[in-house]
């Protein structure tokens, strides 16, 4: 084998994108791993010709996941990840999506994806069209939010007790004894682009 | 005779059932004995750990990986080193390889050990539990010599480990491992060819390999449908490549071969554990890498000086900064892939971290596997899924 795991990669990106023309928007490889980026509209066409491809068949699925950039006009990005066990690859796909538009499910092709992609309902408010059963999963029963979401609380909205008086769990709005400290360990001699405690009561410069 | 009114009967199992290996709900409905539709409901036991992974550095936000599956605890926090490793491009020297892989094979013990006699018990068997258990608790001795702590080591740290092990500790793990045959042997003789322990389980959940495949699973799952796939073998990390051992593979997909790999799985596993062991007498070196930004300074270091006591506190309070990027890290656990997508954004923090755990997909076929099936045979396809809900939940 004289060829080294980055041009393989290279090529078989290069195979991806000739099969796929326009639903493929960019590849990529970084830290020895493929990264394709495509339409959320597109992504059902994209699976199945990962999975189907004879030179690609990733028919192994490994995961799909939520991630939250909230500054962007489509804030969310969805990626998957897919592994190819004859070729002993794995590739990720990655696409955007906001909270509105739903994004196809695959679960038709990777069955596995019913909950990875209940999860990321759950978790960030991503909406998949044609997935059979999208109810929340990991949080409580009739919770409300999305709590992975970047503007999600760390510390939540709601706490539970059992209360004797009524003999049963309560929900309660979060009352915290001491206020939530978020320290920054950023150095601040490399410069930040916030005000650093004490000095907003330095004089300004005009 | 009368037409009879029959309709289906929805029986909860769990939260709270020896059989549910945790806080799992299951919502079964029931035609007679027949199971015809499961709903498994999890996240009991959520606790938000990638949040908070998200609010925490690199190192703070390691300890949690052992609160995952807390059955093999460093084999998680493994995932999770590799893939910070992968970002910042640091190398990790060899003791320390040794070292981590002689741990994560006691993980891979101590989990199967937990599964193969648990199941046992899930099926009617009381005795395997409290033979498997005895050598449970020596390996979670050998967790506390290297780390503290028998459970939560936080001993595998981005860079290495975090302390070296004593040349004594590495002579106990070789003499246990030559014992071990003999008590894996006599748990074997208690379950292989036992009548009742292979009516519950032979052609019980039978899984063909597609399907294996399409659903997510990894890890024992995939193997006992026949697949000749591990990680440690098809895609090698630390010293494994180097390594010689087996992968034990199945024929029928069903429990009970499941069950089979996963003591042939430990009798390798120790076979692992005393290379590693022969190999670390005679390795001496660094147990994590010398880059002074990423692994902290020796405590006799920070006495003398000045460069070491600042690297100390500025990797304890800042922590380091991990270049800009994404990976996707995965280690066989003993339940399957364990998998951490990690996100950076260049900071102290990650900006997203993906926990893949192999029993949230494994539990996910759950239904799928159950469908058509009796209901005693629920909790033995649930005992042979290996689920543990630390994982699954999250």
């Amino acid at each position: 084998m004289s060829t080294s795991p980055h041009d393989v990669l290279e090529t078989l990106a290069a195979h991806i994108a000739q099969g796929l023309g326009s639903a493929i928007v960019s590849t990529s490889v970084a830290f020895g791993e493929l990264t394709l980026k495509t339409d959320a509209a597109r992504i059902v066409e994209v699976t199945t010709f990962l999975r189907d491809d004879p030179a690609c068949r990733f028919i192994c699925f490994v995961d799909v996941c939520g991630a939250d950039y909230p500054s962007r006009e489509k804030r969310f990005d969805v990626v998957y990840h897919l592994l190819s066990p004859a070729k002993n690859l794995r590739v990720r796909v990655k696409l955007e999506a906001n909270d509105e538009t739903p994004v196809p499910s695959i679960t038709e092709i990777f069955p596995g994806a019913l909950w990875f992609e209940r999860e990321a309902y759950d978790l960030y408010g991503v909406l998949f069209s044609g997935h059979p059963d999208l109810r929340r999963l990991l949080t409580d029963y009739g919770f409300d939010g999305y709590p992975l979401r970047k503007d999600f609380p760390l510390t939540g909205f709601v706490e539970v007790r059992y209360d004797d008086e009524s003999k049963r769990v309560v929900y309660e709005p979060v009352r915290l004894n001491q206020e939530f400290r978020n320290f920054d360990f950023l150095s601040p001699w490399e410069g930040t682009d916030y005000v650093l405690p004490g000095d907003e009561k330095a004089k300004q410069p005009n | 005779m009368a037409e009879q009114d029959i309709r289906n009967f929805t029986i909860n199992f769990g939260p709270q059932h020896p059989a549910a290996h945790g806080v799992l709900r299951l919502v079964l409905e029931l035609d007679g004995e027949v199971v015809e539709r499961v709903d498994p409901h999890i996240g009991l036991l959520h606790r938000g750990t990638e949040k908070l992974i998200e609010a925490k550095t690199y190192l703070q936000a390691m300890p949690y990986f052992d609160r995952l599956d807390y059955v093999a605890p460093m084999n998680q926090e493994h995932a999770f080193c590799l893939a910070t490793e992968r970002l910042l491009g640091v190398e990790i020297p060899m003791r320390a390889q040794l070292i981590r892989v002689l741990y994560s094979e006691i993980g891979r013990i101590l989990s199967h050990l937990l599964n193969v006699t648990t199941q046992a018990m899930d099926v009617g068997a009381l005795t395997p539990p409290l033979w498997g258990f005895e050598e449970r608790e020596k390996l979670m001795v050998f967790y506390e010599r290297a780390s503290g702590s028998r459970m939560h080591a936080a001993y595998f740290r981005p860079g290495g480990v975090h302390q070296d092990l004593p040349d004594q500790l590495v002579e106990d793990i070789a003499h246990w491992c030559v014992g071990f045959y003999k008590a894996l042997d006599d748990i074997d003789q208690l379950l292989t060819e036992n009548r009742i322990f292979k009516q519950r389980n032979v052609d019980i959940g039978v899984v063909p390999l597609h399907e294996a495949w399409e659903w997510g699973f990894s890890g024992v799952m995939v193997r006992g449908s026949g697949a000749a796939w591990d990680l440690r073998k098809s895609q090698p990390y630390e010293c494994y490549a180097d390594l010689d051992f087996d992968i034990p593979i199945g024929k029928n997909g069903d429990c009970y071969d499941r069950y089979l790999i996963r003591m042939e799985e430990m009798r390798q596993s120790a076979h692992i554990m005393q290379q590693c062991c022969a190999r670390l007498k005679t390795e001496r070196g660094p147990i994590a890498t010398l880059d002074g930004k990423v692994a902290p300074p020796k405590r006799g270091e920070m006495k003398r000086s000045m460069e070491a006591l600042i690297h100390h506190f500025k990797l304890y309070t800042e922590g380091y900064r991990v270049p800009e990027g994404e990976v996707y890290a995965a280690v066989e656990a003993p339940k399957g892939e364990f998998g951490v997508y990690l996100v950076s954004d260049g900071t102290n923090k990650p900006y997203r971290c993906k926990i893949r755990a192999p029993g949230f997909a494994h539990l996910s076929a759950m239904d799928h596997l159950c469908r058509g099936n009796m209901l005693a045979d629920v909790s033995a396809i649930l005992g042979s899924l290996d689920i543990v809900f630390g994982e699954v939940d999250r």
